[in-house]
């Protein structure tokens, strides 16, 4: 039987597993929302602008470790995209993106909601296509499914003519691939390996410091023994928090710009750094020529591109993050460091993350980021919208597994958390998911909240509300001055609750530090509709811990 | 320091723009480009030539290594390659400088591939320098046209540019 293509997209991506899709219609996708529309097994989620739907879709990908799917129109739709495909790349999570195109015959003429996705997307995906012809449909989406979930991860997009959505075809799947120029490693170098186990042993002040690589190999139980076992610290970048318990003794928390003290300091004395799946970000490096001065490198990363682009290793190991550090695992003792983790406690206890309580000047953000923690036991999946709000849910929501904290790390989009949010809760529904907003970025996706409440999605939104753009604000302060030039939105932000009703959510606000728990209690007991609680925080708060952008430890501030 | 790269891609539309486009994202300008189909007819050859220091030029190479449609990536400045550029070049001639112009072609193996009353069009291959060199030499003459390709290698003796 001849069918049309977009049943065969359907139909392959059934094929693929996909469960879910978010995405938005319009006029050259309308044969695929007319192949939706009786579909069964696959779950449309219709959202209210497409940024949305790549966010969810990351949101989604980032909670499950599969492959994510959006679909949007052509033009608007999938310029709607960009900063959400941007986004996935950055952090490298697997999404296949579907964006409806012009009619064949009509590319190249400007046509009505002609937009050259092909070009716009090519630098910001890990591969993108533009199928011309319904024979090769089937094929692309394999393709692209491949590509997005293995090797390092990425977005893939697919731009597909509405004539070709039209055109019939006997239907079947491919079995095989084949792209001669698309080979990912896994397999680690044995020599190498036993190199890293030869500097490992001869080390006295170890470090590991665990990426977002290792969330994607599913490498946090290999990584958890290799620490344990040797008794080495681990620090994580914000994109691998959760891949070591943070509340494990050996657990130093986040590193970098707004990381602990005491990881920075224990990296900056190391005389070994094993890097496993990260990629020395400038956040993360601060000033290059002061970053971690006296310590060899052995770096684990399955994409070759990573080794030495931005630091000099000493034992590079391309490959699968997981199956490097099982054989690495047998190669390697229980080490003889205790003096080093007694210098590192030292500085924990002299520099703790900490914030004053001094109850004067409103809500410590810090604090409602811990009372969640406890309220939610720890257990709760955390997305972050981008700025201060972010950087309090890193340092005081303590991780206690991957896919847990899901954040916009490399791009920073701000509204970001809410649709990521929604995502994550479709993928979870048993869990507990709260998106810790800021006022300012909780405005960039707003729109989403009629997605949240059409789907029943009890995600929770603690909107740490200091009327700014705070973490612009805070460099406005720290080094331009205090020259607070068009952060301050506290006047003209909107009545939350109001907002939160509008949509028919919950919205709750609280000004007080009392009033925290009951109203986290109240939301916690919201199971069926999304809820807003409008946290009044103290307005000039801010994120400590701070290594100035390109400065070295010694510049390190702590309040 | 120059550098000679061949890259094996597959032969897709689009496949030209992904690479240069990573080039130039990544801060290198390339001063000549070719792209060739191969004996494979799946494939194309890209002959590029790009300046930059060693580092550079090893980031850029995984870089671009890391399209799907790249096959190899080979960087020939290490080796022992043979290399050309085809130039046209339409040189002004009168009739006391005829016969000078035709000497000069000769001693370059190049062709006098069309010739009127005021200018000849000479076709010449060989290395870049070999190239400057002419080019030089019917400089004082008055060069009216010159267009050159970019550069092709392949690697010496039997085995495979790689
Ligand atoms: C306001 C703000 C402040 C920030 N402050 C900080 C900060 O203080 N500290 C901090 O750490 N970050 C901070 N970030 C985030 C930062 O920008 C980067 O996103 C982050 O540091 C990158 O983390 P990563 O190195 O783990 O790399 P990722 O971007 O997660 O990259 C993963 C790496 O793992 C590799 N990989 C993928 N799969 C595998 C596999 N199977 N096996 C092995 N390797 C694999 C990839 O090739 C890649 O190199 C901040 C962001 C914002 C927006
Ligand atoms: C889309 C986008 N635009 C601008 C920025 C720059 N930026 C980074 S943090 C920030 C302020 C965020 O304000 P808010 O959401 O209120 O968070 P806060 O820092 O106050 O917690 C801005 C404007 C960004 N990261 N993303
Ligand atoms: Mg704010």
């Amino acid at each position: 039987m001849k069918i049309n293509g977009a049943r065969i997209l359907i139909e392959s991506l059934r094929r693929e597993g996909v469960e879910v899709i978010f995405g938005y219609p319009g006029g050259v996708v309308l044969p695929i929302y007319d192949a939706l529309y009786d579909v069964e097994g696959i779950r449309h989620i219709l959202v209210r602008h497409e940024q949305g739907a790549v966010h969810a879709a990351d949101g989604y990908a980032r909670a499950t470790g599969c492959v994510g799917v959006c679909l949007a129109t052509s033009g608007p739709g999938a310029c709607n995209l960009v900063s959400g495909i941007a986004t996935a790349h950055m952090d490298s999570i697997p999404l296949v993106a579907i964006t409806g195109q012009v009619k064949t015959t009509a590319l190249g003429k400007d046509s009505f909601q002609e937009a050259d996705v092909t070009g716009i997307m090519m630098p910001i995906v890990k591969h993108n296509f533009l199928v011309k012809d319904v024979r090769d449909l089937a094929r692309t989406v394999k393709e692209a499914f491949h590509i997005a979930s293995t090797g390092r991860p990425g977005p893939v997009v697919i731009d597909l003519p509405t004539d070709v959505c039209s055109a019939t075809m006997e239907f079947s799947y491919p079995e095989k691939i084949n792209m001669p120029g698309y080979k990912p490693y896994y397999e680690g170098h044995p020599m190498q390996i036993k190199n890293a186990a030869r500097l490992i042993k001869k080390a006295k002040q170890p470090i590991i410091l665990a990426g977002g690589g290792v969330v994607a190999a599913g490498a946090s139980a290999e990584l958890t023994k290799l620490a344990r076992l040797t008794g080495i610290p681990v620090a994580t970048s914000l994109m691998g928090k959760g891949v070591f318990p943070e509340d494990d003794p050996l657990s130093l928390g986040m590193l970098g710009m707004h990381g602990t003290a005491y990881s920075n300091y224990a990296v900056h004395e190391a005389d070994l750094l094993i890097v496993i799946g990260a990629r020395f970000d400038d956040r993360v490096t601060g000033r290059l020529d002061t970053f971690a001065p006296n310590a060899s490198v052995i770096h684990i990363d399955i994409d070759p591109a990573e080794i030495g682009k931005s630091v000099a290793v000493d034992v590079p190991i391309v490959g699968d993050a997981r199956n490097i550090l099982q054989t690495l695992l047998e190669e390697v003792k229980p080490m003889e460091i205790t003096a080093w983790r007694e210098r590192i406690d030292e500085w924990r206890r002299q520099y703790p993350l900490s914030y004053g309580c001094d109850g004067t000047d409103g809500i410590k953000p810090q604090a409602i980021i811990e009372t969640i923690h406890r309220l939610t036991e720890g257990k709760a999946i955390i997305t972050t919208e981008v700025g201060q709000n972010q950087m309090w849910a890193a340092q005081f929501y303590k991780a206690s597994r991957p896919r847990q904290f899901i954040s916009s790390g490399g791009l920073g989009t701000m509204g970001y958390g809410l649709p990521a949010a929604i995502g994550a809760q479709i993928a979870c529904p048993d869990d507990i998911v709260f998106d810790i907003a800021g006022d300012g970025s909780i405005q960039m996706n707003i729109q989403e909240m009629a997605t949240a409440v059409s789907n029943k999605l009890p995600i929770k939104i603690a909107i740490l509300n200091n009327g700014y753009l705070g973490m612009v604000r805070q460099w406005q302060q720290l080094f331009y001055d205090r020259r607070y030039s068009h952060t301050d939105i506290g006047y003209t932000n909107p009545d939350f609750i109001k907002l939160a009703e509008a949509y028919g959510a919950m919205g709750i606000r609280v000004q007080t530090p009392e009033e925290v728990e009951p109203a986290l209690q109240r939301a916690l007991e919201c199971t069926d509709i999304p809820c807003i609680i409008d946290f009044i925080v103290a307005r000039e708060e801010n994120v400590m811990p701070m290594i100035p952008a390109g400065g070295s430890i010694d510049k390190m501030m702590v309040d | 320091m120059r550098h000679t790269l061949s890259v094996l891609v597959s032969n897709h539309p689009g496949v030209l723009t992904r690479v240069s486009g990573l080039f130039a994202r990544r801060g290198f300008n390339i001063e000549s480009l070719s792209v060739n189909s191969t004996e494979n007819p799946d494939t194309s050859r890209m002959t590029i030539v790009v300046e930059g220091d060693v580092a550079a030029l090893e980031q850029i190479r995984k870089q671009i290594h890391k399209l799907v449609e790249v096959i190899k990536v080979y960087d020939h400045t290490e080796e022992s390659v043979v290399e050309r550029e085809l130039a046209l070049i339409k040189v002004s001639v009168e009739t006391r400088n005829r016969n000078e112009i035709m000497q000069i072609t000769d001693i370059f193996r190049g062709k006098i591939v069309d010739v009127s009353d005021k200018a000849f069009v000479v076709e010449i291959t060989g290395s870049e320098d070999k190239i400057n060199a002419i080019e030089q030499l019917f400089r004082p003459f008055g060069i009216k046209e010159i267009v050159r390709t970019g550069k092709i290698v392949l690697a010496r003796g039997s085995k495979n540019t790689e």
